[in-house]
């Protein structure tokens, strides 16, 4: 079909309107980028809004010098991968096993899983049952809460039961055992759904900074978005105390400030997520409209 | 497309014997499913077992024989105390907000990357992708992005505000509480419009293309064509959607208010009642009754609200669900 010349203004406007969306989107975190790339003491002169004045790479060489920031570094890492590969494991076996449309606990199952993502105790009965199991300050209190997810089970199973039978019904025939027949075909058919599902489970585990402030308050086992909090409620709120490796940092008149410092943290936090996430996109609407039948 | 769950009536009437034999058939899947069993037993359902503090004169060094039972007293404090309306407006009033602004830029937002036809594919796909990007962002990110682009020295805001002329002296945006409700607001747009219209538009999708000629055979133009197929092609999406959220609608969020509250100048429109409950539950002595007191309140109006809801929306959705 041709154009009309009123469709073109249309279709203008439109495009126009998308480039400003994508402005809007992009403008703060590329702000955070320049500041993260340029001189802190300088920053703090103001002013700082498309491009570097003075180039360092000082801050984020003060990230991983700085021997609190890089502990928390590492330990969001260690959660978020120890977490990430229980979950995906554990929520694609479950959801292998509710795959079975005779299997006799199915239904029951089900419902006493789905019933998890309704009935929530808490944050009080959560905080004394995680005392109670030698969670508090323990740094198992990130990983094994987030064992399986309902949701996550729900999301493979219906991929699951999308995939033809038969793939599975040989090596029945054969005498493979469940197990067997999840590791050898179950996981290598859901690669796509386990990918998307990892992706979910990582940037929730990577992105919490709830479970350290509550149940985890101790500085070995702080992670980086709880750093970046105190830091950033420290430079919101007069009074409450900065962490002590910036106060050092300031007596010592070293070049790094709170903001500068946070601009190059929250590039280190955002970067890894900004490269994978785009290659799962087109399993986002799975996720999406399973969330809708939750 | 959707997929309906917990439907399995089929394999539950059956006779015992025949219970014990598939039991036996199926071993392996059940002592697979056993730990699973455990697992959502102990991290899930024994906690509800501390709602009985609730009811008590909580005192962690006693066990639980020893506990002092008060009844409801804790629920008549909660709803004596003046904080508790408060919080309860800077809930609803949130919650409203992100509700209404959320839906209408997600539903702008898919209705007008719609409109972008073939020969902008790629174009479209990069604002796609560029606009799910924050979702991915942690609350704290974001957080700090917003007080930087609201800054009262050199945020970009005021600057630009400034520049235009549409402001004669820079506003401490973070500062007053007339704003607070709507930078919540603005910043979930900002936050999940990209990644909620991706239901639409998968939505729209499904929408008859035959339709849009018919359409255009009548005369109609692009706009009359958005307004008379497109969005009435993914009404019961809009509706379930809206009907399903709803059921939300206590849990107005709780990071990006305590987080942009933490300045102090707020408070009184910033705290929610998972604020209040944190607050109260952590924040004084014996405040742990108190505490779980109020956030069992929170969880029985919400599912209340919520069973009432999915309830809703399965009779409005039925006729697009079969």
């Amino acid at each position: 079909m041709r154009k009309s010349a009123s469709d073109r203004v249309i279709d203008s406007i439109i495009v126009f309107f998308m480039l400003i969306v994508i402005v809007v989107m992009l403008y703060p975190l590329w702000n955070t980028l320049i500041v993260s790339f340029n001189d802190a003491r300088d920053s703090i002169k103001g002013g700082l809004y498309l491009w570097p004045r003075e180039w360092t790479l000082f801050n984020y060489q003060s990230v991983f010098k700085t021997e609190k920031v890089f502990n928390a570094f590492l330990i969001s890492v260690a959660r978020t991968v120890i977490t990430t590969v229980l979950n995906v494991f554990f929520s694609g076996l479950l959801a292998y096993v509710l795959s079975h449309k005779d299997f006799v606990f199915r239904r029951f199952l089900t419902i006493f899983m789905v019933m998890t993502m309704y009935i929530n105790a808490g944050l009080i009965p959560q905080y004394f049952l995680y005392r109670s199991l030698g969670l508090i300050d323990s740094f198992w209190v990130y990983v094994l809460p987030a064992l399986v997810g309902a949701f996550n089970v729900i999301v493979i199973r219906t991929y699951i039961n999308s995939l033809p039978a038969s793939l599975t019904e040989s090596a029945k025939i054969d005498g493979a055992s469940e197990m067997k027949i999840y590791f050898n075909i179950i996981i290598p058919m859901c690669l796509p759904v386990l990918a998307t599902v990892a992706l979910w489970v990582a940037v929730g585990s990577w992105n919490s900074w709830f479970d350290s402030f509550i149940f985890a308050p101790k500085q070995e086992l702080s992670t980086l978005q709880y750093e970046m909090m105190k830091i950033l409620s420290s430079s919101m709120q007069q009074g409450v105390r900065q962490p002590d490796y910036l106060q050092q940092s300031q007596q010592q008149r070293s070049m790094v400030t709170p903001n500068s410092l946070r601009a190059a943290m929250t590039m280190v936090a955002t970067v890894p997520i900004l490269i994978v996430y785009p290659f799962l996109q087109k399993y986002f609407v799975t996720v999406n409209i399973g969330s809708v039948k939750e | 497309m959707i997929t309906n769950l917990a439907t399995s009536k089929a394999t539950t009437e059956k006779p015992r014997k025949e219970f014990f034999s598939q039991v036996k058939k199926q071993k392996e899947l059940v002592l697979i499913s056993l730990p699973f069993f455990v697992y959502f037993f102990i991290f899930n359902y024994m906690p509800l077992w501390g709602l009985t503090m609730a009811f008590q004169n909580y005192k962690p060094q006693l066990s639980f024989f020893e506990q002092e039972w008060v009844g409801f007293k804790h629920f008549q404090n909660l709803f004596t105390d003046p904080d508790f309306y408060r919080v309860m407006r800077n809930t609803l009033a949130m919650s409203i907000i992100n509700l209404v602004l959320g839906f209408v830029t997600a539903i702008g937002f898919a209705l007008l990357l719609n409109e972008l036809t073939q020969e902008f594919y790629g174009f479209k796909r990069v604002v796609q992708t560029i606009s799910y990007m924050p979702h991915f962002l942690s609350w704290i990110i974001v957080c700090g992005l917003v007080s930087n682009i609201l800054a009262m020295d050199d945020g970009i805001l005021n600057e630009i505000l400034m520049a235009l002329g549409l402001i004669k002296e820079k506003i401490h945006f973070m500062g007053k509480p007339e704003y607070f409700w709507w930078i919540v607001g603005f910043t979930n747009v900002w936050k999940s419009m990209g990644w909620n219209s991706i239901i639409y538009l998968a939505a729209i999708t499904s929408i008859d293309p035959a339709l849009y000629e018919a359409a255009a055979i009548d005369g109609y133009g692009r706009f009359g064509r958005m307004w008379h197929i497109t969005l009435p092609g993914i009404k019961s999406t809009i509706v379930v959607l809206l009907i399903m959220n709803a059921g939300w609608i206590l849990n107005a969020g709780f990071e990006i208010q305590y987080i942009l509250g933490t300045n102090g100048l707020v408070l009184d429109v910033s705290e929610t009642i998972d604020i209040f409950v944190l607050k109260r539950g952590f924040g004084r002595t014996s405040g742990f009754a108190f505490g779980t007191a109020a956030g069992m309140f929170k969880t029985v109006v919400s599912a209340v609200i919520l069973v009432l809801c999915n309830k809703i929306a399965g009779w409005v959705g039925e006729e697009r669900l079969v």
